[in-house]
């Protein structure tokens, strides 16, 4: 039974009863204790440079050439908080609710609390780190509503909140890496977790530049590595965002939760080519300006200027009065789904939709579209050579976010003792579908505000790990890695890398996407492993293992997501019911609309890793919510 | 979107690591779309060296929408290539001609050492940070981010500082490959906001003196920085740098 460690009290009480509850650990001696963290984004950053603050010995490790670069930059919108600086209505509870709510009632109530709680200090901090937000002429902080709230509770910094809130925790990192007290290890990629007797004492990486297999020990290891959207090929992440220091900790033991949880973003620029490498965002801040359409008369081919009102189907606005173009990022991506698989979609694939800011730009003025989306428009027209100003954009529903992750307990450890899991890369926050501007709120919470302390908890409790890299299971992982890479390079087949990686990315958008059925999931069961055997007999990796190899690096993550993609979609056809935005056609209304099947599934599913071509063991963790009722949403 | 192809001949930099002697090696790159994005390019003519079994050109390169900073190149002499305000990820073949040559180099700077092929180590960019681009606040140390106004033309003009993504072009750009637009836009940012007040003196000496320690060279007001910069940071960053670091030879915070 999976023992989530949620604090006794009141949902309101449970954060700040823990805190107290906890073991501190002497400031003293805190400098004796060393904690490795994986992945330099909001959460990993944010983590380590708290941490060092604090006193640990912190070793940070990022893929890429600098912290700076890890993926939570491309966050374009916002950053919810609980200020409640516009006095409408806004408050830790109202921000508690709607998050639990949007979430589909799949995440863990109490996660979601101290979520809310700490919110606000978060702002604070970062603005107090420089990150210079918008203002109003006074001086003070500019809000705007978002994604399906009903208040202004979104901080933003232009359309480039998360490389501002990044850049300001990297500045954090780098004033401790100054210190001595952060030691920066980039261009490594984490390849393997080593638990010692069941406690988790380091990683083992490699050098990208010389191909060096490194281990690396410590008290406690915090993976802070992000999603797994990858394993579609085509979606909004970074071309290195990967699974495989998660999926690497699930080999070692670590339960992989809800893996069938992905977020398909409402508003992305459509596929266009066979060459396309990936799909790229426009915020959905846009949403409160832009009004979605398709013509109502199925293959209209005309310019969408020729199509007059009366023939244009605002479909959102018509069946959610109330939220309109602001329903939440699900059900705006399904929505979108159903018209084109009807035969109404526009653009030369006819697999888009078209958001309008006409009606926008003649009630405000081209300059007042232009201060608030510009730099997102100028993208735009850079990437589909077209002119928003002028001519609707063009967008459609892409993989952007994935919501499950390792199994984390309330101190955010897995159940695997030392290993904790921040950010994108646990599961527990955002249940089935995440809002809009919660995705920055997490991975800083995660960082700056919660694990500073559980952490603590852990060490305390559990004292000094006193394992050195000449301990034998250390250099046994080693030569695993070696291992693996050795196969990797030696396979010398005909097929690269890429498309193998694309085959597999078809595979899951079309059985593992938005819509899903048992039919469709029992193929991919069968597809998945005969891919990944042909991908291990007939996959091309040129150069050598000891050279700045990026086709090498590709392999490595492309070969875990085929393995990882296995967990995922047993875990869609497990939930046979319809949730955020995973619509199981199956489980429906007699509108057609999502069902939910609280008396079955009204809980996480944690899967136990068994071997690579067996399957795994699902344990449940139960959801009981206290303080926001379960009903079927509604946006009507 | 006309989905027309073009046919391109590239010379790109190939060199095995730091201390190998490079040479430009061509490509014939036949039917390229011109929907398609610079590095896609790059990744068809990947895909086509490792089908022949022969090693990929490096590049670096992640987000590829124009925000990590991660990739960049010389593009026929222009750092990020012909488009203004453009990352090279974000430039698309729609730029080229039929049958042109395209000259691919990397980011050439003593302080930025070739890695492999078009990637270099821009490391030195980091420690100037961490020599003082941040402000000195602790986790939970933070008053009410409402305690104090900015104003919004100063808040603004911080942002337009902070949008610098730290690629690199300004150093590849400049003909004595100095940092200063790099560095000038984090002096700047934190100048403008009251919360960078209190390091604002020792943090310009530090950073412009680590700028110096790594062998960028000095501004000479050639321009071509902000020119080549896909976020458009101006040179009056540069001004407000020597301004600032002026200010604080004379007094201290």
């Amino acid at each position: 039974m999976l023992d989530a460690k949620i604090p006794d009290g009141p949902m309101a009480e449970k954060w700040t009863r823990h805190k107290f509850n906890m073991k501190l650990v002497n400031p003293a001696n805190k400098r004796k204790f060393n904690v490795i963290v994986v992945g330099t984004g909001l959460a990993g950053a944010s983590a380590a440079a708290s941490l060092s603050e604090m006193g640990y010995h912190v070793k940070s490790f990022c893929f890429q050439d600098s912290p700076r670069r890890a993926h939570s930059i491309a966050a374009q919108g916002g950053i919810n908080a609980a200020k409640n600086y516009p006095n409408d209505g806004d408050s830790v509870h109202r921000l508690f609710y709607d998050t639990v709510k949007g979430g589909d009632y799949r995440s863990r109530e109490a996660n979601v609390h101290r979520l809310a709680e700490v919110s606000v200090n978060i702002i604070d901090q970062c603005v107090a780190q420089g990150v210079p937000f918008a203002r109003e002429y006074g001086g003070y902080l500019d809000n705007r509503s978002f994604g399906g709230a009903q208040v202004s509770r979104t901080f933003y910094a232009r359309g480039q909140t998360g490389q501002q809130l990044l850049l300001g925790a990297y500045s954090a990192l780098m004033k401790e890496s100054a210190r001595g007290n952060v030691e920066l290890f980039t261009r490594r990629e984490m390849l393997d977790l080593i638990v010692v007797e069941g406690r988790t004492v380091g990683i083992v990486t490699r050098n990208l530049i010389t191909g060096q297999i490194e281990s690396h020990t410590a008290d406690a290891v915090i993976l802070a590595t992000g999603g797994y959207g990858n394993v579609f090929y085509l979606s909004t992440n970074a071309m290195g965002s990967n699974v495989t220091a998660a999926w690497r900790a699930h080999r070692r033991g670590a339960y992989f939760a809800n893996p069938c949880y992905t977020q398909i973003h409402p508003t992305c620029i459509p596929v266009h080519g066979d060459f396309q490498s990936k799909l790229t965002l426009m915020s959905e801040s846009l949403r409160n300006d832009g009004r979605i359409w398709v013509p109502r008369n199925e293959g209209d081919t005309r310019r969408p200027s020729e199509i007059p009102e009366e023939e244009r189907n605002y479909y959102l606005e018509e069946k959610y009065p109330s939220f309109g173009n602001l329903v939440p990022r699900d059900v705006a991506s399904r929505n979108a789904k159903e018209w084109c698989d009807k035969g109404f979609g526009v653009g030369a694939t006819k697999t888009a939709v078209y958001l309008d800011f006409r009606d926008a730009i003649a009630r405000d003025g081209e300059d007042t579209i232009r201060a608030k989306y510009g730099n997102l428009f100028d993208m735009y027209e850079r990437i589909v050579d077209d002119n928003p100003y002028q001519t609707p954009m063009m967008i459609y529903p892409a993989v952007h976010y994935t919501m499950g992750g390792l199994w984390v307990d309330y101190n955010l450890m897995s159940n695997l003792d030392g290993l904790h899991v921040l950010g994108e890369a646990n599961f527990s926050d955002h249940g089935a579908n995440r809002l809009g501007a919660s995705a920055l709120m997490q991975g800083l919470a995660d960082g700056y505000f919660v694990i500073p302390y559980t952490l603590g908890d852990y060490i305390a409790k559990a004292g000094p790990a006193g394992i050195g890299t000449d301990h034998p299971e250390v250099k046994r992982v080693e030569e695993e890695v070696a291992g693996r890479i050795d196969k990797l390079v030696n396979s010398k087949g005909k097929k690269t890398v890429d498309e193998f990686h694309r085959e597999l990315g078809l595979i899951m958008w079309d059985k593992c996407g938005m819509a899903r059925n048992e039919a469709g999931l029992k193929e991919a069961l069968q597809k998945i492993p005969e891919l990944r055997a042909e991908f291990h007999e007939n996959v091309n990796v040129t150069g050598s293992p000891g050279t700045f190899n990026q086709v090498l690096e590709r392999a490595g993550r492309v070969s875990d997501f085929l393995e990882f993609s296995e967990v995922m979609v047993r875990d869609a056809l497990h939930r046979g019911e319809s949730c955020g935005g995973h619509f199981r056609e199956e489980s429906q209304t007699d509108e057609g609309e999502a069902k939910r099947n609280d008396d079955e599934y009204c809980h996480v599913s944690a899967w136990e890793f068994n071997g690579v071509d067996k399957e795994p063991t699902l344990h449940k963790e139960p959801l009981t919510f206290e303080e926001v009722a379960l009903t079927q949403r509604s946006y009507k | 979107m006309a989905g027309n192809t073009i046919n391109v001949t590239l010379k790109v930099w190939r060199q095995a690591d730091k201390n190998a002697r490079g040479a430009f090696a061509s490509y014939s790159v036949k039917n390229i779309s011109t929907d398609a994005s610079f590095l896609e390019m790059l990744d068809v003519v990947n895909t086509g060296l490792e089908k022949e079994d022969k090693d990929p050109i490096v590049f670096d390169h992640d987000c590829r929408e124009g925000i990590c900073g991660m990739c960049g190149a010389v593009v026929n002499g222009v750092a990020h290539g012909p488009q203004s305000a453009t990352t090279l990820c974000q430039l698309h073949m729609r730029k080229f001609k039929d049958g042109e040559t395209i000259v691919l180099e990397p980011w050439r700077s003593a302080a930025f050492p070739v890695i492999k092929d078009l990637a270099v180590d821009r490391t030195a960019f980091d420690r100037i940070i961490e020599a003082g681009g941040f402000i000195s606040v602790k986790t939970g140390q933070a008053p009410d981010a409402h305690a104090v106004a900015v104003p919004k033309i100063k808040a603004d003009a911080a942002m337009d500082a902070a949008s610098c993504i730290g690629c690199g072009a300004c150093v590849a750009a400049c003909p004595n490959a100095s940092a200063s637009l790099f560095t000038a836009a984090k002096v700047t940012q934190f100048a403008k906001l009251p919360q960078g007040d209190p390091e604002r003196r020792s943090r310009v000496v530090a950073m412009v003196d680590q700028m110096d320690h790594e062998g960028f060279g000095s501004c000479s007001k050639h321009y071509e920085c902000e020119a080549a910069c896909p976020k458009e940071i101006k040179v009056e960053n540069i001004t407000n740098m020597n301004r600032e670091y002026m200010r604080a030879l004379v007094t201290r915070d």
